[in-house]
């Protein structure tokens, strides 16, 4: 009797679960729009910057287009939104967009407190400073009693107050809204400094008056692991945005490229048939099609490609793999396998 | 009884309780006020339970807890180690800092440039009217990032910071004053300069007797001022100097000691007060207008200069329609202070409503919490301002 009643208990619950899971609220809505609306930078290079023509470039629009092509097989069905680090939580929140994809650090306070569910690290980052070359200025310890330039509404302003309280050092910290302001502030000689994310900082130096008469100080002070983030609530959507990434770091580890996708679909390992979609069922269980990550493949390329287009080798600025190389080779990217 | 009968007469035929209209009134209302309350409960409550569904932190707890970040500039001390209270306060100053200097520096030039709009010099007339032409169609934030991005590359750097003898510095990082330094016996000093302003007024009011009685004004001015520096004066000898300067001196990256207004400070003022100064200077040519042309034409009868006519005669029965609209200019002024975010200026909105909100996600509370204390900082201005009306209102006698 007891077990009967536990078996019709089990079966009761398992038809309220797949109930559940037969779809997400948000993939819905998206697909009925017909685009996805992503959240990101003000303009940052090689994270999310509008090119001369107006589109959106960068591994975080990357991310972006990835989900739209693994949702419409169209990279180019995203409707973007540029926010400032301040209104960035708020906007995803209150819907103005779906999917947050802006240099964006994954820490406790806003994976708790904020509603948010943070996917992937999508880069491994630090934080770090920038002077003027001949100030003599070698290390963050030179910069006693220096004023600093940053943005509002950062881990960056966190982490330099604890850095510098916790060194005994004293500063003068000038928070603006705008990193163009912050920039333009530090370029003009208001801040001995300018701090934020080392790839940032890369990034800002292409901007600045001269940009081989500023450094890039050798040390980090803090972890930025950047990822994109998704409402707290939606579970499948926050699946779908997490083995998108994963799909990408997979490929590259496969040794799947957007240019030798349509060989690899002939392949014999059974990791690359499952990724593709050749056996298995994983693309319907997201909600999407079997090819869900040729579509990604293809459209966008895989985690390697989009690194050294945006950031790395084929890019201004430069910036050698690292931290993000595959933990293969020694870094830290390391996706979970699609069984 | 007829005196009851009388009554009965005169009362409204007695009718039901519910078609008194006085009765009907104060429920009506109540039932008002009852939905309103209701409304808002209701509206408070929704949001907080979707916050909670929504799994956002919700309570005012994180008053208390720590901040983490650092403020640039502030007038009580502060540190990274303090609490989002302490953030709330320090914003909360220097939003009345900027928005108390600004308006005084507006209030100055507003007048200077409504007054000169009306001189009977062509020159001076069109000058200031081209200055509120110019300066009202230009967006406010463009006058902040414009006196801040103009400001800051022609000031020199710290190394070839301009000295004034060796006391005062003028570098991009700001300016560089001495800075009393107070030390034991000094309050006497304040005691003093306070019997003076004191004694000073009580010798204008004398003077004012005296010329009603005599006709001749002593030379109370003289008098007041000398009142007012001499007594100060003795009584820093008398306590044996307790007052010294400390001086800036160049340290590392920067000056330290002595006392230092910051660039942000001064180009955020300076946008506030000329930008605000446009709107004063009409306000304050309408209200010279609207003074009947028959007052100022009999104070000329009556052998008065414009600038006497001005002072005695017209702009006090300006003020009557200067100050509402005046009063509004100064809300204004304060809450456009809150763009000084765009060049780091930690007003309550960048630091409060800005950076606390971001790192603690309190949207809801932040805001609620930053309006109301708009809203009291606008009260308490027009609470001021009516007070001031009613002093210099008409007075029939
Ligand atoms: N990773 C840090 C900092 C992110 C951040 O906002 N960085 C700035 C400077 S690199 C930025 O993205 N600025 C570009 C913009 O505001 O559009 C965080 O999540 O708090």
């Amino acid at each position: 009797m007891k077990t009967a009643l536990s078996a019709v208990l089990i079966a009761a619950a398992a038809v309220a679960t797949a109930h559940a899971q037969s779809g997400s609220p948000t993939l819905e809505k998206v697909k009925k729009d017909g685009y996805l609306k992503c959240g990101v930078s003000d303009g940052l290079a090689g994270f999310s910057n509008p090119d001369a023509q107006g589109n959106w470039t960068g591994i975080d629009v990357d991310v972006c287009r990835a989900v739209a092509a693994a949702i419409f097989d169209d990279p180019n069905a995203v409707r973007y939104t540029a926010t400032t680090a301040k209104e960035r939580f708020t906007a995803l929140q209150s819907g103005e967009f779906d999917l947050l994809s802006r240099n964006t650090t994954i820490t406790m306070q806003r994976d708790v407190a904020l509603g948010l569910e943070f996917t992937n690290v999508t880069y491994y980052d630090g934080q770090g400073f920038i002077v003027k070359a001949g100030s003599g200025v070698a290390s963050v310890n030179d910069l006693n009693g220096a004023t600093i330039c940053t943005q509002s509404g950062t881990t960056t302003e966190l982490n330099v107050a604890d850095y510098f309280g916790s060194h005994g050092m004293q500063y003068q910290i000038l928070t603006f809204e705008k990193e163009a302001e912050a920039l333009s502030a530090y370029d003009s000689g208001r801040c001995d400094a300018y701090t934020t994310d080392q790839s940032g900082l890369y990034a800002a130096r292409l901007e600045l008056s001269d940009a081989n008469a500023n450094v890039v100080l050798p040390e980090l002070i803090s972890k930025e692991p950047l990822g994109p983030a998704v409402r707290q609530g939606d579970d499948r959507w926050e699946d779908l945005v997490r083995w998108t990434f994963y799909a990408m770091v997979n490929a590259e580890e496969l040794g799947v490229t957007s240019q030798n996708i349509d060989e690899q679909l002939n392949s014999q390992n059974p990791e690359i048939r499952r990724l593709l979609g050749i056996e298995g069922d994983f693309g319907e269980q997201l909600g999407l099609t079997k090819d869900w990550a040729v579509r990604i493949i293809r459209k966008v390329g895989n985690y390697g490609e989009i690194f050294e287009r945006n950031v790395g080798s084929g890019s201004p600025l430069q910036i050698a793999r690292g931290k993000n190389a595959l933990w293969t080779n020694g870094g830290l990217q390391y996706a979970p396998p699609i069984r | 009884m007829s005196g009851q009968d009388e009554a009965a007469a005169i009362a409204p035929p007695s009718t039901a309780f519910w078609a008194d209209p006085r009765l009907r009134g104060i429920v009506f209302q109540a039932i008002a006020l009852g939905l309103v309350v209701w409304l808002f409960w209701t509206m408070a409550s929704n949001a907080a339970d979707a916050l909670k569904r929504s799994g956002q932190a919700t309570g005012w707890s994180f008053l208390w807890n720590t901040a983490g970040f650092d403020i640039g500039f502030k007038l009580v001390p502060y540190t990274a180690r303090d609490r989002h209270i302490d953030v709330l306060v320090v914003g909360l100053l220097n939003t009345l800092l900027i928005s108390g200097l600004g308006i005084a520096l507006a209030t100055l030039l507003g007048f200077v440039i409504g007054i000169a709009r009306l001189s009977p010099n062509w020159l001076v007339s069109r000058m200031a009217a081209a200055y509120v032409e110019f300066v009202r169609n230009v967006p406010l934030l463009l006058w902040i990032l414009f006196f801040y991005l103009a400001l800051i590359p022609v000031l020199p750097p710290v190394k070839q910071a301009l000295s004034l003898g060796d006391t005062v510095f003028l570098t991009n990082r700001g300016l560089y004053m001495p800075k009393l330094h107070w030390t034991d016996g000094a309050g006497s000093i304040v005691w003093a300069l306070l019997a003076g302003i004191a004694l000073a007024v009580a010798t204008t009011i004398w003077a004012r007797r005296r010329q009603r009685a005599t006709g001749k004004r002593p030379p109370d001015l003289l008098i007041g001022f000398a009142l007012i520096v001499l007594l100060p004066v003795a009584a820093f000898f008398a306590a044996g100097a307790p007052v010294s300067l400390e001086f800036p001196t160049l340290k590392g990256f920067n000056f330290a000691g002595g006392m230092s207004i910051l660039p942000e400070l001064v180009a955020l003022l300076f946008a506030l007060t000329i930008y605000t100064a446009a709107y004063i200077g009409e306000i304050v040519r309408s209200g010279i207008e609207g003074v009947s042309k028959g007052q100022s034409e009999a104070a000329s009868a009556l052998g008065l200069s414009r600038g006497q006519r001005l002072r005695l005669v017209v702009i006090p029965q300006a003020m009557r329609i200067i100050i509402p609209p005046l009063t509004s200019q100064y809300l204004n002024l304060t809450k456009n202070s809150s763009l000084a975010a765009a060049i780091a200026f930690p007003d309550l909105v960048h630091v409060f409503a800005g950076t606390s909100l971001n790192q603690t996600g309190q949207a809801l509370e932040i805001l609620a919490i930053t309006a109301a204390i708009y809203l009291t900082i606008s009260l308490v201005t027009s609470g001021l301002m009516n007070i001031y009306n009613h002093m210099t209102r008409l007075k029939e006698r």
